[in-house]
């Protein structure tokens, strides 16, 4: 276990050790302390390595990872796992604004609440959240699962090509194109995996599935104004 | 973008340490808004007076023997403490309007930051330290107090385009973010006969927050209002004699963190702002809800909607 003290090392520093990991780095156990909300912690890792920062941080944590896993043992600011390839990133407190946003793979996996804006964009990631999501989540999303074990706030999924999404609780209002659909067998498979993954105390029986009822993937002169 | 640090004491062992605690957390802000940086502190009351901060970009002669000048015209009591381009006057509450009148006759460059009981506010262009360090603000004591470092996008670098700005006796206001129907809002509250001087889209913000009290409303019920008559992008952090509000706006993407223990609420722009407070490890976080008013307040536990503000 290679530990690292932000607060006196520095952020650079971290991000340049971080980067300098090989895919056949022995070193693969990190533990970052003192993290005190600083901004981009751990951003474009790519090496299968395991990072645990033990406590809160700012904006853009874990942004664009590939293969590592990191793991925030408290609360995370805005943009966090932006833009993730591949690997793993477990939030154990809340999540700001527009987490995972544009993610392409990986799985990003919140214990507590995300903001706004949670999956915006989204390419491909699984998002797996255990508690509430806020407005305007999933907007544009083009591929990937989000799971919500709590409520979704306002406008969930407005313009949304072909990602998933499954909330457990209430839904505040669904945002333009935006249908509840039909739960299949192949859904229910898939969401009990992704629970599974997500180590969500939760049946996918209790989930409801929504996606794009695709009525604006072509110009339509009836929505100009 | 800008950033606000706000922090409000539950426990009255901590506020000799105001000021101390503010300016930490105004530092930390740096990097949102190095341009130009403010604070609002809620200290002592005397009963029956009244302070006006006053600023002033010759403080040498326009400051000498005001007191004294002042004390003459309006024949009462009159004391007054400098600290760099600013000074507090303590003055009798039932003599401000007159001196206010008299002020704008004999320093007709001194501008008049805040009044209040309790409140007193000082702004500067420059980085949030050196502003913290002008005015001492680290040895100043208080209930509670909100600071704003500035990254000006609206309007032109100035001491009067910083914040807070003051809306009301013993009101203040803090913005980030940025107010796109001002101009519209500016001539309308113009041509209601409410005074503003600059181009500033938050002074318009602060105006139509007075406006909206004057003319019968809560500051709960101003700050409801905004939601619907304010075009923009804002986090707003409003204090009051008794504590402080907060309202974000329906998009949301202006951050905004509280934290809570037993000893204080705070409020930061980013989590960061927050990290070196006591006991913040084992703090209630949270990001305050879109569209919805907060209040905390001595007199009260906190309500969604405060309605003697």
């Amino acid at each position: 276990m290679q530990t690292f003290d932000l607060e006196a090392q520095g952020l650079r520093a971290l991000n340049s050790t971080l980067h300098a990991q090989a895919d056949t780095t022995n070193q693969t156990q990190w533990k970052i302390v003192n993290p005190k909300g600083s901004h981009a912690i751990a951003v474009g890792l790519d090496a299968p390595i395991e990072v645990n920062i033990k406590g809160s941080t700012g904006y853009y944590c874990a942004g664009m990872n590939k293969q590592a896993t990191v793991h925030v043992h408290g609360s995370v600011g805005p943009g966090t796992a932006e833009n993730m390839m591949s690997g793993m990133v477990v939030v154990e407190g809340d999540a700001s604004q527009y987490a995972g946003a544009t993610g392409h793979g990986g799985t990003l996996i919140i214990k507590g609440n995300a903001s706004s804006r949670c999956g915006i964009s989204m390419k491909g990631i699984d998002i797996i959240v255990h508690g509430n999501i806020g407005h305007m989540s999933a907007f544009m999303a083009q591929s990937g699962n989000l799971v919500v074990c709590g409520d979704a706030g306002e406008a969930l999924g407005d313009s949304l090509y072909e990602a998933k999404l499954f909330v457990r609780g209430s839904v505040k209002s669904l945002g333009a194109d935006c249908i509840e659909k039909e739960m299949r067998p192949e859904h229910v498979t898939l969401l009990e995996e992704l629970l599974e993954r997500g180590g969500c105390n939760a049946k996918a029986s209790e989930f409801k599935r929504y996606g794009s009822a695709r009525q604006l993937y072509n110009f339509n002169i009836d929505n100009a104004y | 973008m800008c950033g606000i640090v706000g922090l409000f004491l539950k426990d009255t062992a901590l506020e000799p340490q105001l000021g101390d605690m503010l300016t930490d957390m105004l530092i930390t802000m740096t990097d949102r808004g190095p341009d130009s940086a403010g604070i609002a502190i809620y200290g002592d009351e005397t009963t029956g007076n009244a302070k006006l901060t006053v600023q002033s970009n010759t403080p040498e002669t326009s400051f000498d023997k005001l007191d004294n000048d002042l004390r003459k015209r309006i024949k009462g009591k009159v004391s007054m403490s400098v600290k760099d381009t600013h000074a507090v006057l303590s003055l009798q509450a039932d003599q401000v309007a007159i001196a206010r009148d008299v002020l704008a006759e004999i320093r007709p460059d001194v501008r008049i930051m805040s009044h209040g009981s309790t409140l007193e506010i000082y702004k500067e262009v420059g980085l949030p330290k050196d502003v913290a360090d002008r005015f001492d603000i680290r040895q100043m004591s208080g209930t509670h107090g909100i600071g704003h470092t500035r990254m000006a996008t609206e309007s032109a670098v100035t001491t009067m385009g910083a914040h807070p700005f003051n809306t009301g006796i013993d009101q203040c206001l803090v913005h980030n973010g940025s107010l796109s129907n001002h101009n519209s809002l500016r001539r309308k509250l113009r041509r209601l006969g409410v005074h503003i001087a600059t181009e500033n889209d938050t002074e318009v913000g602060a105006a139509y927050l007075t406006w909206k009290m004057q003319t019968g409303s809560t500051l709960g019920e101003a700050l409801t209002s905004s939601l619907d008559d304010l075009d923009g992008f804002f986090t707003f952090v409003v204090g009051t004699k008794d504590g402080f509000g907060v309202v974000r706006d329906p998009i949301a993407c202006k951050p905004a963190v509280m934290a809570e223990t037993d000893q204080y609420v705070a409020f930061g722009s980013e989590y960061r702002a927050l990290v070196n407070l006591p006991g913040i490890e084992g703090a209630k976080v949270w990001e305050p809800e879109p569209a919805t008013v907060y209040f905390w307040s001595h007199n009260a536990a906190p309500t969604a909607q405060e309605k003697a503000a």
